[in-house]
């Protein structure tokens, strides 16, 4: 126990050292005679910060360890102090004030729009959602949850229903022969261009036993047997095909982000790339 | 010498898939931490050798470059920046691109944010896109940041009719009816154009069902990879076209250095990614094929 609390130390002043040193080169190489001394070391201290936060953060695919916890746990801090001042900056400063208080408005220098009684409503709201913060009349806070579950839940069902739902069924009937002239010019006018007669025809037909063959599959109500089986089966190819691409997508998207913190610590920490 | 250096690592990772490929015909379970040290070698590599491949823009980022291209100078583009850091490396170069290719068209940009996360991102793009690019656009005149409010989806009900309701003021607090920008813009509806850069919620889906559809407004836009197959159904009657991950964000940078002769030193983070996801992706697909194999013959030996 005794060993293992020295080499967590050693380890510890390893690292501190490492970037302290880190920190000093980084200074030395970006100031120059133009530059300001205190802008050099501030610019230098932020870019070694952020090399130490993606190492500890990479430092998980090792294993579990305080580093990475440090890091995991700044970034949610900073996130949500991140998202409460923009929000009251943006949302009580930006539209509240100029709505209720000429003074308050004229405090935080944003233009008065004129007293408007509506936006006490949201005012009272916000004051019931802090209510969450008492543990005695934290139930209050379920009236403004409520209004919001409930304004949400009308406003989208409308909107998914109209342009979602119906408009995405309606995007389903395609035509099954596009600009169709009989066969001698289909043949004639034959291809491969994606704007092409025969691709879209081809595309539109995926489409069709695509989504055909995939509800099949998730029609419980008559046994997958004969033709239905065979498109119950269509079905789950279209679905492991999707979930393929879904997950090539998913790959490329989190290589993305490996080449974007690998690219920081390459050029911006380390200089190795221009 | 560089040549050389990427002969070397990519001999060194071909052997090492060897190697590990022999393992796994033995019956051996490979670790996961080899995997991440592969993964890491396939990204690096190519990122210190500086690979990078040729792009050509595919139909559905072709539709949005054309929508772009072909609108008539002075139109009215709204950028909405949906996504926060842990997205900017793969959509950030999207948003770039958008920003080079409307102020060198001539078309008056909005931009606003329903992330928070955006704002800064915003602004950091600003700088770096327009005023370093295009220092005689004027801002409040050709280019706007109106910044972020909360309520997602909530704020795209308001704005499709009316933006003061909830916009008095740009991101720095000036008031948008004295910015000449604003002037004649009511709502959502008298853009000509709305891009959304996003992939998380709310992001592209909530502008195309929110905005676009609702108020008949031509929707494009640029999502992260993991958003993508879930937004191409939306394509080409609900959507303008869509920029895919980083491959959409490539493509797209590709075609505008093809048009454009004056972007052509311009940064292409896009098209410098595709190198580490080429190598990156071979060496999935290689672990794909070790892992099978190794399931196979461990089957066999059981039986």
């Amino acid at each position: 126990m005794a060993d293992s609390k020295r080499i967590s130390k050693i380890i510890l002043a390893a690292v501190i050292a490492f970037f302290l040193i880190s920190w000093i080169i980084k200074g030395l190489a970006i100031h120059d005679e133009d530059s300001v001394l205190w802008f050099s070391v501030r610019d230098a201290f932020l870019i070694t910060l952020a090399a130490f936060l993606t190492l500890a953060i990479f430092s998980f695919l090792y294993k579990d360890n305080p580093y990475y916890k440090f890091a995991e746990n700044l970034f949610v801090g900073v996130s949500a102090a991140y998202w409460m001042c923009v929000g009251f900056w943006s949302t009580i400063i930006g539209n509240m004030l100029p709505n209720l208080s000429e003074s308050l408005s004229s405090t935080f220098g944003v233009p008065y729009k004129g007293f408007n009684i509506f936006y006490i409503v949201p005012l009272i709201l916000g004051i019931l959602l802090l209510m969450r913060l008492s543990s005695k009349a934290g139930w209050i806070s379920r009236w403004a949850l409520a209004w919001i579950v409930g304004t949400t839940a009308g406003l989208n069902l409308v909107r998914y229903l109209r342009t979602d739902f119906i408009s995405q069924v309606s995007n389903t009937f395609v035509p099954l022969l596009v600009d169709w002239k009989g066969f001698g010019a289909f043949y004639s006018g034959l291809s491969l261009a994606s704007t092409g007669q025969f691709v879209m025809t081809l595309s539109n037909w995926v489409i069709f036993i695509g989504v055909f063959s995939g509800l099949i599959y998730f029609f419980f109500s008559k046994e997958h047997k004969g033709f239905f089986g065979v498109a119950s089966k269509v079905g789950i190819w279209v679905l492991m095909i999707t979930f393929g691409a879904s997950f090539g997508y998913t790959v490329m998207g989190r290589v993305s982000l490996l080449v974007g913190r690998l690219t920081y610590l390459f050029k911006d920490w380390l200089g190795l790339i221009s | 010498m560089s040549n050389i250096g990427l002969i070397i690592s990519l001999i060194v990772i071909a052997i090492g898939l060897l190697w590990l490929f022999i393992l796994s015909l033995r019956g051996k379970e490979v670790e996961r931490r080899i995997i991440f040290l592969f993964i890491g070698l396939s990204v690096s590599v190519p990122l210190l050798f500086n690979i990078t491949f040729s792009e050509k823009a595919t139909p559905i980022v072709m539709d949005v470059f054309n929508k772009v291209e072909n609108l008539p100078a002075g139109s009215k583009i709204l950028l909405s920046y949906d996504y926060g850091p842990s997205m900017a490396p793969e959509v950030e170069p999207m948003s770039n691109a958008f920003l080079r290719h409307a102020l060198a068209k001539g078309h008056r940009v909005y931009v606003m944010c329903l992330w928070a996360t955006g704002q800064s991102l915003a602004a950091t793009a600003i700088d770096s896109v327009v005023k370093k690019d295009f220092p005689d656009k004027v801002y409040g005149v050709d280019y706007i940041n109106i910044g972020f409010k909360a309520g997602g989806t909530g704020v795209l009900n308001v704005i499709i009719t009316d933006f003061r309701k909830m916009y008095l003021t740009d991101v720095d607090g000036r008031d948008l009816d004295s910015l000449p920008i604003f002037n004649g813009i009511r709502s959502l509806k008298d853009m000509d154009l709305l891009i959304s850069i996003g992939g998380g919620y709310p992001g592209v889906k909530e502008w195309i069902l929110f905005a676009g559809s609702q108020g008949n407004i031509p929707t494009a836009g640029g999502c992260a990879a993991v958003s993508a197959p879930l937004l191409y159904p939306y394509y080409p009657k609900q959507m303008v076209g869509l920029l895919g991950g980083i491959k959409g964000a490539a493509e797209y940078e590709s075609q505008l250095k093809k048009v454009y002769k004056r972007f052509e030193k311009s940064p292409t983070p896009g098209i410098k990614m595709m190198g580490p996801q080429t190598l990156a992706h071979l060496i999935v697909m290689a672990f794909i094929v070790i892992g099978n194999i190794s399931y196979f013959v461990s089957k066999r030996k059981r039986s």
